[in-house]
């Protein structure tokens, strides 16, 4: 059911899109009201949907009398809505599919709330809802009133959602289930838990259903376009908060702190949202006030937590439903006709108004509880219950609830006069000529349930079966309720008498009434907290954006070494690993030692660029030294090769820059990378030590080293390892080399396509320049490097060698054309453009690593060929030689990329 | 690992962090150079050293660990292409400002002066409650 929410979401079908969403909640009212049958005699439905079973999580759906109750009002107005909501928009309005779609999405949403059964599903689509109703409400999301009461919504509704959930949660893991059935079938437990876990659910309670003083957003919320206040913040999402209230209440009813919370805060919300809404004169916003204070009656009736208070609350929550989505459809029709909404500026609603008129007055008269509308039914079974006195302080309840209701009264009537009788006082007048009738089409849903509200009232009878097993929750045998129009002359018809008569009392004192009412709005509420929060949350964020990313380089690299330094130190201290010093060093490493620390040393202190680069060269040979000493003839040959490479393009960037480096930093940033740099340096030198004696298990290297020959077919097994076992890593780091070359390139060549096309005059220049020798020697020696690199391509997977030193060599021997005849001559070289020469290599590589993929093998899965050439003799040509010549290709490419980069004249790079 | 070793890939750590707090782009540079040396120092004398690992040249026991090897061999690959797309940055650098230095980012700092926040919703949110307010 929550996947049709989806049908219509991409839909652009304009105006016509809400009557295909309104297929979905009509499926969904006829399949509530097939099972209804089976919901009343006990057996509530029950469907459970794998969903990720390692955490046990499911999505159980259980349909008992409340869920099915729930599942009706938010199906059968969410049809109301979706097939009046397009006589309400104008045709070309934008957006409205997608309006539909989020319509449609609620009603999923809304619908998994009711029916959830578990925990999990619960808050999903709690916040579903919530997220739908921020959606929603900044439709106009080109205003910014909108977007900010949209946002109001979503943050309070959101915050109370994650505190939901913690209670949920810690409620679940004290009753061992996380199936809310189960949950509030066991025993109650009293508890710090428990009383925890009550707070928390109560808190997302009442942010949802708008207690106060969480109850700021909601008239804010009339940002929202008129069907979707109808829907969302009048019949349906606000309820979900009472609802949940009615689900737990048989379970917490019984704890200490479980009355005197939801009972006062719905007192004082039943009582203040009406005294607001007697001082609206904007139609919707007494709407709002007055769904405020309606909410607050249902937190009470349903809080109470005894079967007579929620027989009271069920029939008050369906009535609710009815008239007040109806009022709200009303508001669209006059809003749409006159364009105003307010009392004070309304035209005269003449003829053509007649039926709005009938049915708001139908609304008005269940609303108010005036015999014949549900709401009567509702009133009189809440005062019956609240005067029973079930528990303490029920009599303080109950005149709070006969002070609430005389308030609906007084703002029932005020809503019918506003609209209706005091325009037509003020007569036609210039500014509000009389306004068109709407057409019947657009008044019909609002009609219906109206109509509803009142067979309801007349007939209340119908819901006996759903409203007893509405009970189930408190278990046991519960007598079966008989609702009745008449409840025969007692205590709760006095009490509804002298309702009517205090509402109607109010409501003729208005003019009296208004300045005491104007001084309510200094009462203290939500709304300054939360702008208060708003604006500290911005200014807290902006303070440590401020001082975390505060813009300099150095500071964030000193922090993030000074931690990398500090926080193995405090392990290494607290972990006291000390497996005794290791020996001090042979005589062959001195040498390799002292150049390397001199020329570090070298490469921080001196003041010209070249000569830092040379060190740093220095360091590397020195680098080479000590892996030939350590066995690693492979990273030897690289590591000189590659220095060779990264000098040349040191000096091929460095001629651009100054030869020196100039100004000092003060003292005290000196002495703060001082001591940066020793506190990185002297847990560096700890860490080697401790780690050079503590060694667990034997290297998995072992087993690499035995599996070389016979699996990957090669005897040198560093190369087997980068071909073959850790292959994934060498096609990964060939893919950074690539996006590396062509970031260079794109940096250095960017905005020079200008001096390119001067090129061809300097040509001649470069020529005269060129020096005999080396021009000969260059061809000479060029191509005997390059045999040299492919020799090592080839030999590689043997001996010594492999794809990169192969392609670093071959890029040395490019170098050396480079140093006869510039760029030129680099160029003309190579019949492929260096790009074209880095994508094959790394095309073919990626291309060996899945093509076994595709015969069923493995990734990167070796296959052999052993042929006979001609002059060389057998050769064995293994799919990892392949992968190795993307390699070797992809390197070549890369240090073509460079010498595009940065190998232009200066003279051409300056233009 | 000798004590010996040790020390100097203390000294190349060190100094390639006292390099990298610099401001100079080329100092950066040439300090992440001496810290990847650092790093493959401690790499290779993380295993155990001994002959190459070459099938067919000695005994398997008496072999340099082949995994470090491997590893370090990456790392100086990679490094070259880290080292030549920041040189890369320091030429932009130079053809923009005649200088490889790196400032300050200019938009961070001006959030970092910041006092007032204005924000177009909270200022809407309390015309809103203003309103009601009323």
């Amino acid at each position: 059911m929550l996947g049709v929410g989806l049908v219509a979401f991409g839909s652009r079908l304009g105006r016509r899109a809400f009557v295909v969403g309104a297929i979905p909640p009509a499926v969904a009212t006829v399949w509530v009201a097939t099972q209804l049958d089976s919901v009343t005699s006990g057996r509530p439905v029950m469907e459970r949907l794998r969903w990720v079973g390692e955490l046990g999580l499911s999505v159980d759906l259980r349909l008992d009398g409340l869920a099915a109750t729930m599942s009706l009002i938010v199906a059968a107005v969410g049809v109301a809505v979706l097939l009046y909501a397009p006589r309400y928009f104008p045709p070309d309005a934008p957006d409205l599919g997608r309006l539909a779609g989020l319509l449609v999405l609620f009603g999923g949403a809304m619908l998994g709330l009711a029916q959830a059964d578990h925990v999990v599903v619960l808050y999903t689509c709690w916040e579903l809802t919530s997220i739908t109703s921020y959606l929603l409400i900044g439709n106009r999301h080109t205003e910014a009133r909108a977007r900010a009461a949209a946002l109001h919504a979503l943050l309070v509704t959101g915050a109370g959602g994650l505190a939901l959930l913690g209670g949920l949660v810690l409620l679940a893991q004290e009753a061992g289930t996380y199936r809310l059935s189960e949950i509030l079938a066991s025993a109650p437990r009293e508890g710090a838990v428990v009383t925890a876990a009550m707070i928390l659910i109560l808190a997302g309670a009442m942010t949802k259903s708008a207690q106060y003083p969480f109850h700021a957003w909601l008239p804010g919320a009339m940002a929202a376009p008129t069907p979707v206040s109808a829907y969302l913040h009048s019949a349906t999402m606000v309820k979900a908060g009472v609802f949940l209230v009615a689900r737990v209440a048989p379970f917490f009813a019984a704890t200490d702190l479980w009355r005197p919370l939801v009972l006062t805060t719905g007192c004082c919300t039943l009582v203040f949202g009406g005294l607001r809404a007697l001082r609206q004169h904007d139609l919707k916003l007494l709407l709002a006030f007055g769904t405020v204070s309606q909410l607050g009656l249902l937190m009470v009736l349903f809080g109470a937590g005894t079967p007579a208070t929620t027989t009271a609350g069920w029939m008050l929550l369906v009535a609710h439903a009815a008239f007040k989505a109806t009022l709200f459809m009303v508001v669209g029709i006059v809003d749409h006709q006159t364009g105003t909404r307010d009392t004070k500026e309304l035209p005269p609603l003449g003829r053509g108004w007649r039926s709005v008129e009938i049915v708001t007055v139908l609304a008005v008269v269940s609303m108010a509880g005036i015999p014949l509308g549900a709401g009567f039914v509702a009133k009189e079974l809440a005062y019956d219950a609240l005067n029973a006195g079930a528990f303490a302080g029920s009599g303080v309840v109950l005149a709070a609830a006969v002070a609430g209701s005389m308030l609906t009264v007084a703002y029932g009537a005020r809503f019918y006069w506003g609209a209706f009788v005091e325009p037509r006082r003020r007569g036609v007048t210039e500014q509000t000529p009389a306004a068109e009738g709407p057409s019947l089409a657009s008044l019909a849903p609002a009609a219906v349930l109206a109509v509803s509200g009142i067979v309801l009232g007349v007939v209340p009878g119908l819901g006996d079966r759903l409203a007893t097993a509405s009970l189930t929750g408190f278990g046991g045998d519960i007598p079966a309720v008989h609702l009745a129009l008449w409840h025969g002359f007692g205590f709760p018809l006095v009490l509804s008498a002298l309702t009517l008569a205090g509402g109607a009392v109010i409501f003729l004192s208005d003019r009296w009434l208004q300045p005491w009412l104007a001084r309510g709005g200094a009462l203290p509420s939500g709304a300054e907290v939360y702008l208060a929060a708003l604006r500290a949350l911005g200014t807290v964020s902006t303070r440590v954006t401020g001082f975390v990313q505060n813009g300099s380089l150095p500071v964030y690299a000193g922090v993030i070494l000074l931690s990398a330094a500090l926080l193995p130190a405090g392990a290494l201290l607290v972990g006291r690993a000390w497996g005794g010093w290791p020996t001090f060093g042979s005589i062959r490493e001195g040498p390799v030692a002292v150049a390397l620390i001199a020329a570090a040393i070298g490469a921080a202190i001196v003041r010209r660029r070249f000569s830092a680069a040379v060190f740093l060269g220095v360091a590397g040979y020195a680098m080479a030294g000590l892996f030939v000493l350590s066995g690693a003839p492979d990273l030897a040959l690289t590591q000189a090769v590659v220095e060779t490479l990264t000098t040349v393009v040191f000096v091929l960037v460095m001629r651009r820059l100054p030869a020196r480096f100039e100004r000092q930093s003060s003292l005290r940033r000196r002495v703060g990378r001082i001591a940066i740099a020793a506190a990185v340096g002297v847990t560096v030198f700890v860490f080697a030590l401790v780690a050079a004696g503590y060694r667990l298990g034997p290297p998995v290297s072992d087993e690499m080293v035995a599996r070389a020959v016979p699996d990957g077919n090669g005897r040198n097994v560093v190369n087997v390892i980068l071909v073959d076992f850790r292959g994934f890593d060498t096609l990964g780091e060939i893919t950074v080399l690539a996006v590396a070359s062509i970031g260079a390139v794109a940096l250095a060549r960017v905005g020079r396509r200008t001096a390119e096309s001067s090129g061809e005059a300097r040509t001649a220049n470069i020529a005269v320049r060129r020096l005999a020798f080396v021009d000969v020697s260059v061809r000479v020696v060029f191509h005997a490097v390059l045999m040299t690199s492919l020799w090592l391509l080839f030999a590689g997977h043997n001996q010594p060698g492999g794809g990169f030193v192969g392609g670093l060599l071959a890029g040395c021997a490019i170098t050396l054309r480079y140093v006869a005849g510039g760029i030129d001559e680099v160029r003309g070289r190579s019949r492929f453009r260096p790009w074209t020469v880095l994508g094959a290599g790394l095309l073919l590589a990626a291309a060996t690593a899945t093509i076994p993929l595709a015969a069923g093998g493995d990734v990167l899965e070796v296959a052999f060929a052993s042929l006979s050439l001609p002059v060389i003799g057998a050769v064995k040509v293994s799919s990892a030689l392949a992968f190795d010549t993307g390699v070797y290709l992809a390197v070549v490419g890369m240090v073509l990329m460079v010498f595009e980069s940065f190998g232009d004249d200066p003279a051409e790079a300056t233009t | 690992m000798t004590v010996m070793l040790a020390a100097a890939a203390a000294t190349l750590f060190g100094l390639g962090t006292y390099l990298i707090l610099q401001r100079k782009l080329s100092r950066i540079i040439i300090g992440l150079g001496l810290l990847t040396h650092g790093a493959n120092v401690l790499l290779i004398t993380a295993g155990r050293r001994g002959a190459p690992p070459i099938m067919g040249t000695g005994e398997a026991a008496t072999f340099a660990d082949p995994l470090p090897q491997a590893l370090a061999l990456t790392a100086i690959v990679i490094t070259f292409g880290v080292t030549a797309l920041l040189l890369a940055l320091g030429y932009r650098s130079w053809l923009l400002t005649r200088d490889d230095e790196v400032q300050d980012d200019v938009a961070d700092r001006a959030v970092a002066r910041t006092d007032v926040v204005h924000d177009e919703v909270v200022d809407q949110a309390q015309v809103i409650a203003r309103e009601e307010a009323v």
